[in-house]
């Protein structure tokens, strides 16, 4: 969607004037409400729950509380000079690996788990991908005191399977969703399904910045704290950085990282998507860099599909970057020019992997190994930058998929 | 004097001896060779008839109407297929027909497109599950410039207050969702004849409605309070099983 370099400016001047989404819902062109009829009026009550509840000041001390006793934030910032000196940059980690259940997703599932609590919910559903949203939902609705019921793709269900184990020892119900292409998108329908049949009682606690309105605010609100305690932490130590990386699937911790930085205009920020194995349609999840305008989930986003409107399968090595939307805010981002989005390949964000573990003695997840990635090519173009890096979860979770790619120390000891 | 096809809509309803009955039939399902035959069959014995055009992501739906979509989806069942279909029939339908269609497919396809489109093949209207009144402003207006009806959904769960907006934004028929959830989950709610009667009271055309019609005692409980009633998943499963949907949706008519 191409807007004009004038327009580009008063858009990007609205964003930070906080007019953003606006009554409607849209970020620009881009957001909406696009739900049944049935859902309507639970999204309305969500939005006017989010406006009377989310500024209170007794809100705002529980979650500020949570965050730092629970969850464990702030999180380091690392100076990793090893991966620096390899680059020929400052670089710099925020480290969402360190939060509570291994991951950025924790910030939004506690702070989304406060407000059902507060808006009177009986019940959570929750949809995930590669399992950390639905175990950060199971852990904070625990934590909370409310039943977790989370849908999961079949095909997720068996290659997750400690997730699973983690979720269900947390308390939370999984369903394993037998339709559709029986991954994110499925469990994401399912979900919705579940909370179309009970619209009162239930709350849909979303996993990314994606959703009908009030969702992708919520989310990008309960996020933004990655981006604010960085800068701050980054000011501390030197001043702003030249640019700033995060993976990008839904978006929900690129948008939470990038949005203290909006107004520092020569900050770069770059959004990494998943090239996956190749540039054909359902061979990467790379939403923004090849995708079209469209509806699915509840807004209008930028989305990867067929010429007769059908939502196409993707691919990444990532199970949190396969998915075939992507946060409307981060469409209006692009397409007034504040934020790039770049792609890197399985084998590039694999290479990151192995690369930050040897440098740096931090096994980062394979979404974050895709900022990795993108990162060390801007790095290797820019000499001498400084470096921001989200480092959105721990790689833990991704020892059964890296045994299928052995690392180059192995290579080395076999040679 | 040639009516408006949102007129021929409404015109169909409101004729209709007792409650008048709306098939619904996912496109291509269960065999894409089939789908004129089954339409004339249905466009028979119904009032209307909705055209499901098959969706990557029935989120509305239930099991019966995932699993028809998906099973079309994979013999190539697509709106541009759907509309050439219908645009090459060389016999009249019975009744005026609607697709019931997600968003996304109108939009790949382009509204001012897909209105021209319908007319040839000859849609009467749409109705969009995931397009609420707040978005439909757009599609709309184009299919308002072609006499083309827009179906709005009201459900259990809309305000008594939003109610009114709704059913006048709404042409062809107003179609009032009797249970909240999911397409064929069968039940019907006990506060359903004050809810009904709160849907007719604020419109101004007929209304039918629909999810989890099933059988006889359905038709005749709703078509007490209301013009019409939708079959959905009981028909696609009557297809699915290559039993005859004719003889059914004659079963169903009240005291026939």
């Amino acid at each position: 969607m191409e807007i004009q370099r004038e327009e580009r400016e008063r858009l990007l001047k609205e964003l930070l004037a906080g007019r953003f989404p606006d009554a409607a819902g849209r970020f620009g062109p881009f957001g909406g409400r696009y739900v049944p009829e049935t859902l309507m009026a639970a999204v309305t009550r969500l939005e006017e729950g989010v406006r009377t509840t989310l500024r209170s000041p007794e809100f705002e001390r529980q979650l500020a509380a949570e965050l730092r006793d629970w969850v464990g934030r702030p999180t380091a910032l690392t100076h990793a000079p090893e991966l620096g000196r390899r680059w020929g940059a400052e670089v710099y980690l925020k480290r969402e690996d360190l939060a509570h259940t291994g991951a950025h997703k924790i910030n939004n599932a506690i702070g989304q788990a406060l407000l059902a609590k507060q808006l009177g919910a009986k019940r959570i559903v929750a949809e995930t991908g590669a399992g950390q949203h639905g175990v950060a939902s199971a852990a904070a609705c625990a934590r909370v005191g409310l039943p977790c019921t989370v849908y999961m793709g079949a095909v997720d269900v068996a290659r997750q399977a400690p997730n699973v184990d983690r979720m269900r020892r947390l308390g939370a119900t999984v369903v394993a969703v037998e339709s559709g292409d029986q991954t994110l998108r499925a469990a994401i329908d399912e979900a919705i399904r579940d909370w179309v049949s009970d619209p009162e009682g239930t709350y849909y606690l979303i996993g990314s910045a994606i959703g009908p309105h009030p969702y992708p605010y919520l989310v990008r609100e309960l996020q933004a704290v990655i981006g604010r305690e960085a800068r701050a932490q980054l000011l501390e130590r030197g001043g702003l950085p030249d640019a700033v990386f995060a993976c990008v699937g839904g978006g929900s911790n690129a948008i939470g990282l990038f949005h203290a930085f909006l107004g520092d205009r020569d900050v770069r920020l770059i959004g990494v998507e998943a090239g996956g194995r190749g540039t054909a349609l359902g061979d990467h999840s790379a939403t923004l860099s090849a995708g079209r305008p469209g509806v699915l989930h509840g807004n209008y986003s930028m989305l990867l599909y067929d010429d007769d409107g059908l939502i196409h399968e993707t691919h990444s090595v990532s199970a949190g970057l396969d998915y075939p939307g992507v946060g409307p805010e981060h469409a209006f981002l692009k397409a007034i020019g504040r934020v790039d989005y770049v792609t890197a390949s399985d084998d590039e964000a694999l290479a990151a992997l192995d690369e930050c573990c040897e440098a740096e003695g931090i096994l980062p997840a394979l979404e974050s190994s895709h900022a990795l990635a993108g990162a060390k090519r801007w790095a290797k173009e820019n000499p001498g930058a400084r470096i921001l890096v989200g480092l959105s979860g721990r790689g833990d979770k991704d020892m059964p998929i890296l045994a299928q790619y052995p690392s180059r120390k192995e290579n080395r000891d076999v040679a | 004097m040639s009516l408006e096809p949102r007129q021929r809509i409404q015109k169909a309803i409101e004729s209709s001896e007792g409650p008048a009955l709306v098939a619904f039939l996912t496109a291509g399902f269960p065999a894409p060779k089939r789908f004129l035959d089954d339409l004339r069959t249905i466009a028979e014995v119904a009032d209307a008839v909705e055209i499901g055009v098959p969706f990557s992501d029935p989120m509305a739906d239930g099991v019966t109407i995932q699993r028809s979509s998906r099973a079309a989806i994979e013999q190539g069942v697509t709106l541009r297929w759907i509309l050439d279909e219908l645009a090459r029939r060389d016999f009249e339908l019975g009744a005026p027909v609607l697709l019931m269609s997600y968003l996304n497919p109108l939009l790949a396809l382009g509204y001012e497109s897909l209105a021209s489109r319908a007319v040839e093949a000859g849609v009467d209207g749409f109705i969009v599950p995931d397009l609420p009144y707040e978005e439909s402003e757009p599609l709309k207006s184009a299919l308002d410039a072609r006499g083309l009806a827009l179906v709005q959904l009201v459900t259990p769960a809309t305000p008594r207050e939003r109610l009114r907006a709704l059913t006048a934004a709404s042409s062809g028929f107003v179609y009032a969702v009797t249970r909240t959830g999911t397409t064929g989950a069968g039940g019907l709610p006990a506060e359903l004849a004050d809810y009904l009667g709160a849907v007719k009271a604020a419109s101004d055309i007929p209304v039918c409605a629909g999810f989890g019609v099933r059988e006889r005692a359905h038709v005749e409980l709703i078509g007490r309070h209301v013009d019409g009633v939708i079959v959905g998943s009981a028909l696609v499963e009557v297809l699915e099983r290559g039993e005859d949907p004719a003889a059914f949706l004659r079963s169903l008519r009240a005291s026939a």
